[in-house]
């Protein structure tokens, strides 16, 4: 009699448990997108219709909107090609040279491997900003000031892409494979290129997805490099957007351009969060 | 036989070094050079006055003493330092609310991989459009204000941005929303880590979820709290995209939501490169010893041994 009254009343709590935390999550998801709800319904209305306050259901305004950004003063088509370029090439560069250079210590013996390694994970937590004045006088005294390759060139030395590449050789490149290789024939660097970099495959698209996603946001560099109009990066001329006179601008387009710089992310996102919510914990944190 | 057997070694090993060229050359170009070039010029006066150009002279330490006398670093480390508080404990609590509902095998949640879809999301937008998506959804004529008017709350709209705790707020609401997923999908993985019979054998001795929660995983989870922690510290002083868009560059209300980089970020405009040197010298500084806390909690020596 005790015991099935212990049980019973365990159970509820479990159930009451459960109801608790389900009702906490649907409260968190609405957190989470409620903003990029209003602003898929802001884009797709006219200012006329902003200004007299918020609906919940969407207009008809999204591609007059569009039209009217593309018309604009803001240069949006270039800095949307601007983004993608610097984007995509840095998520090439920062994958390719990442992996070698995890090959490099994962594979060969050599006097400064273990300086190397050490010296990687030593400059791993050194942010950006704080080399960002020798920067700027570095990239004026070798000719890339106002140039994107200023932008993605120094992705090629990522030291934590580095080290996620090398926990993920520890468990999927054994070095007889290597070897198998070098008896057959094959040179150090077609060994690379034709067996490393496919087994890698799955490290390789998770970190291009991130270092995609982490040039695309980026603001403060390409503020400090960037100067002329064509070569501005979406998130410049989202500041350009916020110091202009706010209140004289069409809130239609403002709210697309917003659009513009989020939505291409989160369709990425969307088509693949398997990969990516997969991807984070397996870098950093080891036990 | 095994002398040639170890030329060979030696030949492949040689690669080593040439597979790490492209790393060693990018990183002394675009950061060690920079680097140095940085504590170079936080020795000189090098800045313009109007039309003229004073220095470059080297002036010593002169730079980080009028830097540290000056109150601003002191207010600006404050700012930063108080915003980073305020979006970091929510954001704690919260990770490990959800991280121990994800890994509670008897709560047996449904549709888990959906909430961590959707909870990781903010993280990957860009943070300063998502600034300037609250500065329209915020302002005075944006629809929060005419929601907040039209059903009551408020009987005339308020202005977000021109009161010191309620931009705070926002810049701190941000960063919480736009961090929380991460920190529970890290929090997650270590908690999924823990060895399963040490939860049974504390529910045989009778040990309810809260009572397992404090004793057994939370002790467990330390290493991981620190990462995150440190991490997210060293984060906090990054703090820039998102307040420097809210405010455009200006940190009002009064200069109480100028973080440090956001200064740093004015001196390299004005091109003041001896006072941005001693500042970026002084930002390096905490970024290291707070680096060498997480090399030593983490243990990352071990792994250079392998």
């Amino acid at each position: 009699m005790d015991q099935t009254n212990l049980k019973a009343s365990k159970g509820m709590n479990v159930h009451l448990r459960r109801a608790i935390s389900y009702v906490v999550l649907a409260l968190i998801t609405v957190m989470c997108l409620i903003w990029f709800y209003i602003l898929f319904i802001n884009s797709t209305r006219s200012h006329a219709e902003l200004t007299r306050g918020f609906t919940v259901l969407p207009s008809t305004y999204l591609m007059k909107n569009f039209q009217n950004v593309m018309k604009g003063t803001l240069p949006i088509v270039s800095g949307m090609k601007n983004s993608v370029i610097v984007s995509v090439i840095s998520a090439v560069l920062c994958t390719y040279f990442s992996t070698m250079t995890a090959y490099a210590v994962h594979v060969y013996d050599f006097k400064l491997k273990k300086f190397a390694y050490t010296f990687i994970l030593a400059v791993m937590m050194i942010p950006t900003q704080v080399t960002a004045l020798g920067f700027i006088k570095l990239i004026g005294d070798i000719g890339l000031a106002d140039n994107l390759a200023a932008l993605y060139l120094p992705s090629i030395a990522s030291p934590i892409v580095f080290f996620y590449m090398k926990q993920y050789m520890e468990s999927t490149l054994p070095l007889s494979l290597i070897e198998a290789a070098r008896i057959d024939g094959a040179n150090e660097f077609f060994t690379f290129n034709r067996i490393c970099i496919p087994l890698m495959k799955p490290a390789i698209a998770v970190q291009a997805i991130f270092t995609f996603v982490s040039s695309w946001n980026n603001y403060f560099t390409p503020a400090l490099v960037i100067k002329s109009d064509a070569k501005k990066t979406l998130p410049i001329l989202i500041a350009q957007l916020r110091s202009a006179d706010f209140l004289k601008f069409d809130m239609g387009q403002v709210y697309v351009t917003i659009a513009f710089s989020i939505f291409p992310v989160i369709v990425v996102y969307l088509l693949l969060s398997k990969y990516i919510v997969g991807g984070v914990t397996a870098g950093g944190v080891k036990g | 036989m095994n002398k040639s057997k170890n030329n060979a070694v030696i030949k492949y090993n040689r690669w080593g070094y040439i597979f790490l060229i492209p790393f060693a050359v990018a990183y002394i170009v675009f950061q060690l050079i920079p680097l140095f070039t940085t504590i170079y010029n936080s020795f000189f006066e090098n800045y313009r006055d109007g039309l003229t150009q004073i220095g470059p002279n080297f002036v010593g330490f002169e730079n980080y003493k009028a830097l540290l006398e000056s109150g601003k670093l002191l207010t600006y480390t404050k700012n930063t330092m108080i915003m980073w508080v305020m979006g970091f404990v929510p954001q704690i609590i919260f990770s490990l609310l959800l991280a121990a509902w994800f890994s509670d095998p008897s709560l047996r949640l449904k549709g888990q991989r959906f909430f961590k879809t959707v909870i990781y999301l903010p993280n990957l937008i860009m943070a300063s459009a998502f600034s300037m998506l609250f500065f329209t959804l915020f302002s005075t004529v944006g629809p929060i204000n005419s929601i907040l008017v039209s059903t009551g709350i408020l009987k005339e709209s308020f202005n977000f941005m021109s009161h010191v705790w309620s931009t705070r707020i926002l810049i701190a609401f941000m960063n919480f929303v736009m961090w929380f997923g991460n920190t529970t999908i890290l929090l997650l993985a270590g908690m999924l880590g823990i060895d399963t019979s040490l939860y049974e054998a504390a529910e045989v001795d009778g040990a309810n979820a809260t009572q397992i929660f404090y004793r057994i995983t939370l002790p467990l989870l330390k290493p991981i709290l620190l990462y995150v922690m440190i991490t997210s510290l060293i984060g906090g002083l990054q703090m820039f995209d998102v307040p420097q868009i809210l405010t455009s560059g200006s940190g009002d209300p009064i200069g109480s939501s100028m973080t440090l980089i956001m200064y740093l970020n004015q001196h390299l405009y004005s091109k003041n490169y001896g006072m941005g040197g001693a500042l970026s010298v002084l930002l390096f500084i905490i970024t290291g010893v707070l680096s060498v806390v997480i090399f030593k909690a983490m243990g990352y020596e071990k792994g250079a041994k392998k």
